[in-house]
């Protein structure tokens, strides 16, 4: 690791302050992916501000609703919340069927969200990726690219993004609640905190600097029965080769795009009286596939299709 | 003893008077382990606060580094050194041809050849581990790169016989092929596979008086501290190697590495001691691995399912200096009856990291082919896969006519058969649903050869009674400390709480360590050796002691049994003899070497696995749910350990059917998954119920004891029964290994599933 | 940086790197050796320690970030002639070999027990709203974070059952 100062954040404000102000600074939660990724000198921080303790842990009833969980609480509250496993099962299943127990007892829900692809070209520092440096080529584009991605992919990068949670924060039409610089809070989609590649695929949210995520808030649950599925290589303890959350009739995708996808095609043709299979069909119409991920096309359509089929069966 | 002849009168093992042999006791070493209390090599403390060494792995697979430059490393807080090959202090060269496991000169930062990706090309030594990670980064390195073969695909069918390994012939096997009404002619594929112990290669060294203490992890201490010295070109004796506690070593540690060399270099040239691992990420290239295979088997039966012929014939690739390669058609050499047989090796030669040893190197690789091909020809013949095995079971040693010492498969086949169930096997694929699971059960046999290498080990009996085992031996989670300790009660007849073991050392008798399943047995009988001449001297002792009630009676009706010396009815504590005949104690020596005429018989352990897997019919995913195997290897010397091993195993071919294999990237030569999060081993929740059987067997032409070896047993054979079972669930053959999700998606789709 | 924390209910003080991970703290400042490095990246388990009573890697976690928190590695459940009853049942079932992965399992189990008695859910948990049952599955997959390479999984959920009792 490059040498770092660290300081535990007093308050919000603050932290978001530091963040602003203090050149390289950056935001620690749980962790378990900035540490990971500073190890190898992929992340190389000058200064570290512990946002773990401040008082954003909390998961709260809204007035309409839902929920709101604080950005702080960790992976493991979430997922043994009551009213989080009572309204949004497939969340619990998700976070659940991510990682392990010990790290998601450390990840943070901001953190989760924000955590970097596990493309193994970007892990390797000794090979070009565009996403660790800029200009340097992408080794997956031609590459062992079974993990890669197959929407929103790019020339330039084809990496997935990894999270489990995300994809059913992404199902379940979660917001993220915000603090800027100059203390502005703000609150939008989800779907608009993850950019895919283009052409800057080291650009990966659309945060802006020192900007603190608070919260996640979730709406009232949808209609119909949920259910999270996730392909991998051994029982636990794996990346995603593809997931798939339901929630009523709406679809999202794991490990298979540099975001959370929301499969719209596949839920607009199921709304349209699509049998399962079709709808999954009707989103992979624009998948695009790098090799030696070829195989995710398939998968995520009898994956996708399964689990819409199971959730009818709980519902 | 020169042979195996002798062996077979009783003895105090055989006999077993106090029930120590076979007892299923505790790990000796158990309260420390399980309180974190053992101290790996790593954790040792040493005379004084160590410095930290961490290595630079070559990015390229081949060339040479043209430009180094440490100024910006040196300049770093709290670094001492950073050498590259310009300043490395000089060290030995091995003699050229030197064998495998040859306990010749490694030096390390040689020269500015890179022969592999991975291989360190630079040391930094810092005052913290923080510094030396940190300064590391800033070692600037340009490499000349040049052309490097790696692709093992590409090269195979360039593959020649390896040096001095004709084929081996019997009969002739194309013309029983051409002629045989059923044929199987089909090709498996197994990847290179890496060890994954859980504890990286690690070394602590500093120096003594002008002699270099290091405590390492390695298999093999004798090997290590020889290899060592020769590298720095010091006696032997002037290394005093430890390795008392072993975080894992699967063959992995039998070669030693530059953590070694570089540690002891280092901590000479700083007067200080230095500690240096591997990354975790290092050891992927920076180790060695098991090579990739490509296995064509032929297969020739009548129709009543006899074999005609039988042929395999393996590609593999070592390193370009490479002296290892898999050897995965040997076992077959010995496993079923065909009169016609071809069997051989093809080597190519890449520029990959070094090809080494792994659990049950030959068989491990090899058996995923053979054992698969005999599920398919049973179903080509309509036979259960395990009459067909039962049809083919030789009388004697198939390829070279000889004996079998003991042979027990068939029986581990049949037992197994009724204690798994496997008469419920739908002998028709895809046949059994079990929720949204497809359930499929698989079997095959297990073999794996069984070796016996010189040992010495050295025996100390104190005033209090307590015997002290010391052998240059190691415990890789084997259960040596263990089963040392039963041997050592058993022989000389003292409890096991009066037994205290202490391996590990260099200074103790030499050993040829823990590897090829030979460790229990090799050190075992040097030990049992030492026992039977400590209980030699413990009787010519008392006898000859007017003191002792036994004086004067014959030395050979001296009986030891609970720490009680007695001849009849007379009898006195055996501390007490001590304390009183030879106050300073009495150590003995004891040798094993293995008698010529044990080549006259095949010798072999055996096993039956049974496997029970789920697979989903969407994704592919594969849960193996029960599995039993049932094993026949010699006398047990600890129920507990030896099962341990043996489930151990049997997970280990698990992990090949399904998990392990590093993927090499051809453009770079480096593996793409060199991590635990993207080189997959099973975890917890991939392993169901699992079972091992040991039979009731004693093999008198293995060593004095009867006992044979089961550390590498239970993975022979393993996957392929997995292998089997997936195919039983959902008809998917899959020959290319790990059979990862996407394999059997596919396949199952291409039958409209 | 100035730290202080809790280990094994002795408070200890620091002067520290702020790149030290926990791990390393105690591993080379405290001479606390138990708590393993098998990967130094999260991905095996070795480093389980307990922080604040939950399980967590410790080799992810920086020494500076625990100002304040109580600490317990494998050194403070037992001692060799004083046994945790995990680490006795570990013996009693041989739910280890080369033993380098132990203590990380060990801390994980007590973790994961407690885990259990709160109540929260793994992704064997089939009924979310209910009580967990600890079966062999629950035990399997809730110790998945802990790679054992000498393989003792079947010894390691015979070792937690036999404390955990049937009825969990
Ligand atoms: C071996 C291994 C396996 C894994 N397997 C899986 C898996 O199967 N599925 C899965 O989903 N995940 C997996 N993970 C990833 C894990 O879930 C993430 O590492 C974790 O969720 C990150 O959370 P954290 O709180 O530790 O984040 P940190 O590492 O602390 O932070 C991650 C990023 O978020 C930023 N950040 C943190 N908090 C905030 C905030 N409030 N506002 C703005 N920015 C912030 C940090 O600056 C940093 O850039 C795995 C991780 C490991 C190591
Ligand atoms: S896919 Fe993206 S992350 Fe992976 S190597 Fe290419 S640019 Fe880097
Ligand atoms: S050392 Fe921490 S998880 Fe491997
Ligand atoms: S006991 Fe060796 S890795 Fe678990």
């Amino acid at each position: 690791m490059r040498p770092f100062t660290y300081e535990r954040a007093a308050d919000a404000a603050s932290a978001v302050k530091a963040a602003v102000e203090v050149p390289g600074a950056r935001f620690l939660a749980g962790g378990t992916n900035l540490i990971d990724l500073m190890k190898l000198q992929i992340e190389t921080p000058a200064h570290l501000i512990d946002v773990s303790r401040l008082p954003l842990a909390r998961i709260e009833d809204t007035a309409d609703g839902g929920l709101s969980i604080g950005a702080m609480a960790t992976n493991s509250q979430v997922a043994a919340d009551p009213r989080v496993r009572a309204r949004y099962p497939v969340l619990v299943q998700a976070i659940v069927a991510g990682a392990s127990p010990q790290l998601r007892n450390k990840a943070s829900v901001a953190g989760n969200l924000l955590q970097r692809t596990r493309c193994a070209y970007f892990y390797d520092t000794t090979k070009p990726c565009n996403k660790r440096r800029p200009g340097a080529g992408c080794a997956a584009l031609e590459g062992l690219n079974r993990n890669a991605a197959i929407f929103g992919t790019s020339e330039a990068c084809i990496a997935a993004y990894p999270s489990d949670m995300a994809v059913a924060l992404q199902v379940l039409d979660a917001r993220v609640e915000t603090l800027g610089a100059s203390a502005q809070a703000r609150a939008f989609a989800l779907d608009e905190l993850h950019r895919l590649p283009g052409e800057t695929p080291h650009i990966e949210t659309t945060l802006a600097a020192g900007e603190l995520i608070t919260a996640v808030v979730l709406p009232p649950p949808p209609e119909g029965a949920q259910l999270y599925r996730k392909a991998r290589d051994r029982a636990s303890f794996a990346g995603g080769l593809a997931s798939v959350a339901v929630a009523g009739g709406r679809i999202a995708l794991g490990a298979v795009a540099l975001k959370p996808w929301r499969a719209a095609r596949a839920e607009a043709a199921l709304a349209a009286g699509a049998a399962p299979a079709e709808a999954m069909r009707a989103e992979l119409e624009q998948a695009r596939s790098a090799g030696r991920n070829d195989f995710k096309v398939a998968l995520v359509e009898r994956l996708g299709a399964a689990t819409i089929q199971q959730t009818r069966g709980l519902a | 003893m020169n042979s195996v002849r002798d062996w077979a009168a009783p003895n105090p093992v055989t006999e077993n008077r106090q029930g120590i042999i076979g007892k299923p006791v505790d790990r000796y070493e158990g309260p420390l382990k399980v309180t974190g209390s053992a101290p790996y090599a790593y954790e040792v403390q040493p005379p004084s606060p160590p410095a930290y060494g961490v290595m630079i792995p070559a990015a390229i697979p081949r060339g040479r580094v043209s430009r180094v430059d440490v100024t910006a490393a040196e300049a770093a807080p709290g670094v001492k050194l950073a050498w590259t090959h310009l300043n490395a202090p000089a060290q030995q060269d091995p003699p050229p041809d030197a064998p495998f496991l040859a306990p010749v000169a490694r030096p390390a930062l040689r020269s500015d050849r890179v022969m592999h990706f991975g291989q360190p090309v630079a040391l930094v030594v810092a005052d913290t581990l923080e510094n030396a990670q940190a300064a590391a980064h800033l070692v600037e390195i340009a490499y000349e790169t040049e052309p490097a073969e790696v692709d093992f695909a590409a090269a195979a069918p360039h593959a020649t016989n390896p040096p001095g390994e004709p084929d081996v012939r019997m009969g002739d096997f194309e013309t029983a092929f051409e002629a045989a009404p059923v044929r199987l002619d089909e090709t498996w594929d197994t990847p290179i596979q890496i060890h994954c112990q859980m504890e990286p290669h690690a070394t602590l060294a500093w120096w003594e008086d002008g002699k270099c203490v290091v405590h390492t992890s390695a298999q093999m201490v004798r090997l290590t501290q020889t290899g060592l010295a020769n590298t720095l070109g010091i006696d032997r004796d002037d290394v005093l190697l430890r390795s008392r506690y072993v975080g894992g070593g699967f063959g992995g540690k039998g070669p030693f590495y530059e953590d070694l060399v570089l540690a002891a270099l280092a901590s000479r040239e700083l007067g200080q001691p230095v500690k240096i691992a591997f990354s975790r990420q290092h050891m992927f290239h920076g180790t060695c691995h098991r090579p990739a295979t490509s296995q064509r088997v032929r297969l020739a039966a009548g129709p009543d399912g006899r074999l005609t012929g039988m042929s395999m014939i393996t590609v593999t690739h070592t390193d370009r200096e490479g002296k290892f390669w898999e050897r995965a058609s040997n076992f077959s050499r010995s496993l079923y009856a065909a009169p016609n047989r071809l069997t051989g090796h093809r080597l190519v030669r890449l520029d990959l990291p070094m090809a080494g040893a792994m659990r049950a190197p030959g068989e491990a690789s090899g058996m995923l082919s053979l054992e698969c091909a005999m599920d398919e020809l049973a179903e080509r013949l309509g036979l259960d896969p395990l009459e067909l095995r039962l049809r083919n079971e030789p009388d004697v040693d198939p390829e070279t006519g000889k004996p079998f010492s003991i042979r027990q498969l068939t029986r581990c086949m049949r037992e197994g058969a009724q204690m798994f169930g496997w008469d419920r096997r739908s002998p028709k694929p895809g046949q059994v649903r079990d929720g949204r699971w497809l359930v499929g059960m698989g079997m095959a046999s297990a073999i794996r050869g069984n070796m016996l290498l010189p040992a010495k080990a050295t025996f100390s009996l104190d005033v209090s009674g307590v015997v002290t085992v010391r052998q240059g031996m190691t415990d890789i989670g084997t259960g040596s400390y263990t089963v040392l300790a039963q041997i050592a009660a058993e022989t000389v007849g003292v409890p096991l709480e009066d037994v205290r073991v202490e391996i590990g050392d260099s200074e103790f008798a030499p050993t040829p360590g823990s590897g090829g399943q030979f460790g229990a047995a090799t050190a075992g009988s040097a030990a049992f050796a030492a026992g039977m001449n400590l209980r030699k001297a413990i009787g010519e002792l008392g006898t000859g002691d007017p003191g002792s009630p036994l004086h004067g009676a014959d030395p050979e009706q001296v009986t030891i049994l609970g720490g009680v010396v007695a001849v009849g009815n007379r009898s006195e504590r055996l501390a007490a003899l001590i304390a009183r005949a030879a106050p300073e104690g009495l150590t003995v020596e004891g040798e094993i070497n293995p008698p010529s005429d044990m080549r006259d018989w095949s010798q072999h352990t055996y096993g039956a696995h049974f496997v029970e897997v789920a697979v989903d019919p969407v994704t592919g995913e594969t849960r193996v749910r029960r599995m039993l195997g049932v094993f026949a290897a010699g006398r047990i010397l600890n129920r507990k350990t030896a099962r341990s091993q043996l489930t151990g195993g049997m997970i280990w071919g698990v992990s090949h059917a399904l998990h392990d294999g590093a993927a090499v990237d051809p453009r770079y030569g480096s593996f793409v998954n060199p991590d635990l999060a993207q080189y997959m081993v099973p975890v917890q929740a991939d392993i169901g119920e699992l079972e091992a059987i040991m039979l009731d067997e004693a093999d008198d032409k293995a060593n004095p004891m009867g006992i044979k070896g089961v550390g590498e047993l239970g993975i022979a054979g393993s996957g392929s029964a997995v292998a089997n079972a997936i195919y039983n669930a959902c008809g998917a053959r899959i020959r290319d290994y790990p059979i990862t999700p996407e394999k059997v998606m596919a396949a199952m789709m291409a039958q409209g599933l | 940086m100035r730290t202080s924390f809790t280990v094994n209910g002795t408070l200890r003080s620091l002067d520290l790197d702020p790149r030290v991970t926990l791990l390393d703290a105690l591993r080379e400042q405290l001479g606390l050796t138990g708590s393993k490095k098998g990967c130094d990246h999260g991905q095996c388990g070795a480093c389980t320690v307990l922080v604040n009573g939950l399980r967590v890697n410790a080799c992810l976690t920086l020494a500076v970030a625990c100002d304040g928190d109580q600490v317990t590695t494998i050194e403070g459940l037992g001692a060799p002639d004083a046994l945790h009853p995990l680490q006795r049942a570990f013996l009693t079932e041989d739910a280890f070999q080369c033993g380098y992965c132990t203590p990380g399992q060990i801390c994980s189990a007590v973790g994961m027990l407690e885990e259990v008695a709160a109540g929260w859910p793994s992704q064997e948990t089939q009924d979310l709203t209910g009580q967990v049952r600890l079966t062999d599955d629950e035990i399997r997959e809730r110790m998945s974070g802990n790679i054992c390479r000498c393989s003792a999984y079947p010894q390691i959920v015979a070792a937690i059952r036999s404390v955990a009792g049937e009825g969990v």
